[in-house]
């Protein structure tokens, strides 16, 4: 829709834009299927006559509403339908022109935390039963780790890192990525496989490395005690805010958020200390 | 003190309604309505009301043929000087009629800018059905191109951009994303055109004259027959009247539809219940 100043996109061997060989293919002429933010349905129109907007036939649309489960919304205006319904039918009308690829443009930022959560599940089944490369742009890590098989990471236009969802966890290449897939992030000097934090704190860490580095422990490998549990790497601290979490409980004991099932004793104010195991302290150079 | 404050309210806005209504009460009582549908058989009415609603249905043909993707381009491209061609189109909204007349005639009048040129081609436009058809044109199309601007201003952009990525070509997205949405700002749009376009009467005048069964139109006639036959002029008054109502009631019914299909938030905020 908007022209960019330069590069290559293509698909294939079909190229749609080439800005140093002056091809700019019209939206029209590209074989996408797009899914808007908003989802930008056709208001004046039924559910099957959005599905059927791109060329597809009487059957396919039925066959399209039926494989989302929308079948019993056919006759339908998108103003009474639910967010998820509308999401769905969003989905079926970009699959209507058989596109060799579907783009997702935050298909969950127009919905409540509520709601979100199952059309996330919703979103997860249906792209399973499709056989066609997708590409999603999200904000939340969740979404992506949910729904994507491979995450690229793209911060002011620069490509951090891409990987399966859990490469990203284990192995994050920076700190933008750390702090992306929800870790803490500590800093120290390290030499060989001990980092001294900037608070003094002496620490071990599986994979030796020297000079000035980053942390990233993230909150489920933390555990929080009242007494010092004598082995492993240990950070002494007050206790912070103290958060249910979807049946789990996030500490913030000085620099660190835990993720804990439960907070025997621990109250804010109290003095606690927070252990990690050497292999949960990743290095970022 | 505030039950005064309030009486005088009220006062005004009396004296505002008396004001207001008295003219048209009195069209109404100064001529026996039950002689009104004869009157308006009067051979003289009846040449009228054709000119008018010949003269008018052409205009407002034009206006919509070339007005609407006018207006939809004004809506949807943005480029240099945009403002000061929006501007220029309203600038007829705020331009005495007659001034509208007398530059119509310096254009196409004999010895007028281009007058010269058409009269070559055997085409003379002043004093003739189609001076009133261009004066009606001029006079009323900002109204439509006004609101036909708004209306496709007021379509969501990322529809059009939706369309494009189904396949649909620039025509195919105006004819079916466009068209329908902005519809009923369009015909709300074309009520007024149309309003105005009837109602006209200096630019005609002055570029069309008043010749009947040619260019003389119900306002025009209204004005003839003052001294001629004062009942003819009351009882195309009272058409006239019954005609604007009408118009009215129809732009306020079709703005209310409006404002309530296209209320702020688009679609309805439900919870997804999972199928």
């Amino acid at each position: 829709m908007k022209k960019p100043a330069h590069g290559r996109i293509a698909l294939g061997k079909d190229v749609w834009l080439d800005t140093e060989r002056r091809v700019n293919r019209a939206p029209d002429r590209r074989s996408v299927g797009l899914v808007f933010q908003e989802y930008a349905l056709f208001p004046h129109l039924t559910v099957a006559a959005n599905v059927a907007f791109g060329g597809a036939s009487p059957a396919r649309v039925s066959e399209l509403l039926e494989r989302l489960h929308i079948g019993h919304l056919a006759g339908e205006k998108p103003t009474r339908l639910s967010g998820g319904e509308r999401q769905r039918v969003a989905v079926a009308r970009a699959l209507g022109r058989d596109p060799q690829v579907l783009l997702l443009d935050e298909p969950l930022s127009a919905l409540d935390a509520h709601t979100r959560t199952a059309v996330r599940e919703e979103l997860a089944d249906i792209l399973a039963t499709l056989a066609i490369p997708t590409l999603m742009v999200t904000h939340d890590f969740l979404d992506a780790s949910t729904l994507a098989d491979r995450i690229g990471v793209i911060r002011d236009g620069q490509l951090h890192q891409i990987g399966r969802p859990e490469e990203l966890t284990a192995r994050p290449a920076d700190a933008f990525v750390a702090s992306l897939t929800g870790g803490n992030l500590l800093h120290g000097m390290a030499e060989g496989t001990r980092v001294t934090l900037d608070d003094g704190t002496v620490i071990e860490v599986a994979e030796p490395a020297t000079g000035r580095v980053g942390i990233a422990v993230y909150p489920w490998e933390v555990s929080v005690s009242s007494t010092s549990p004598g082995a492993g790497n240990v950070l002494a601290g007050t206790v912070g805010s103290i958060t249910p979490d979807r049946g789990r409980t996030r500490v913030r004991v000085g620099p660190l958020v835990a993720e804990v099932a439960h907070v025997d004793g621990l109250e804010r104010g109290a003095r606690a200390f927070a252990s990690f195991a050497p292999r949960s302290a990743r290095v970022i150079q | 003190m505030r039950a005064g404050f309030t009486a005088l309210l009220a006062l005004c806005l009396g004296v505002v309604l008396a004001f207001l209504a008295i003219p048209i009460v009195a069209l109404f009582t100064e001529v026996p309505l039950g002689d009104v549908p004869g009157l308006l058989r009067d051979p003289v009415v009846q040449d009228t009301l054709k000119v008018t609603l010949r003269t008018n249905a052409i205009a407002n043909v034009l206006i919509l043929a070339v007005g609407t993707p006018a207006a939809y381009f004004l809506a949807t491209r943005h480029f240099k000087g945009r403002a000061l061609v929006i501007t220029l189109i309203e600038l007829p909204l705020v331009l005495p009629p007659a001034v509208a007349g007398i530059g119509l005639l310096a254009a196409f009048g004999a010895g007028g800018l281009f007058g010269g040129a058409l009269q070559d081609q055997g085409i003379i436009l002043p004093f003739t059905e189609w001076a009133v058809v261009l004066a009606v044109i001029f006079v009323a199309s900002p109204f439509y191109l006004r609101q036909a601007i708004s209306a496709f201003e007021s379509v969501d952009p990322t529809l059009h951009d939706a369309a494009r990525t189904l396949g649909a070509s620039p025509a195919r997205t105006f004819l079916r994303v466009a068209l329908p949405l902005a519809a009923s700002g369009l015909v709300a749009g074309w009520v007024l055109a149309f309003a105005r376009g009837i109602g006209e009467f200096g630019a005609t005048i002055v570029f069309a004259g008043n010749v009947r069964g040619e260019t003389g139109t119900l306002t025009l006639t209204i004005y003839e027959q003052l001294e001629a036959n004062f009942d003819v002029a009351l009882s195309i008054g009272i058409l006239l009247v019954v005609l604007s109502a009408v118009i009215l009631l129809s732009y306020k019914l079709l703005s209310w539809r409006r404002s309530s299909s296209t209320s702020p938030t688009p679609f309805a905020r439900s919870s997804s219940a999972p199928a």
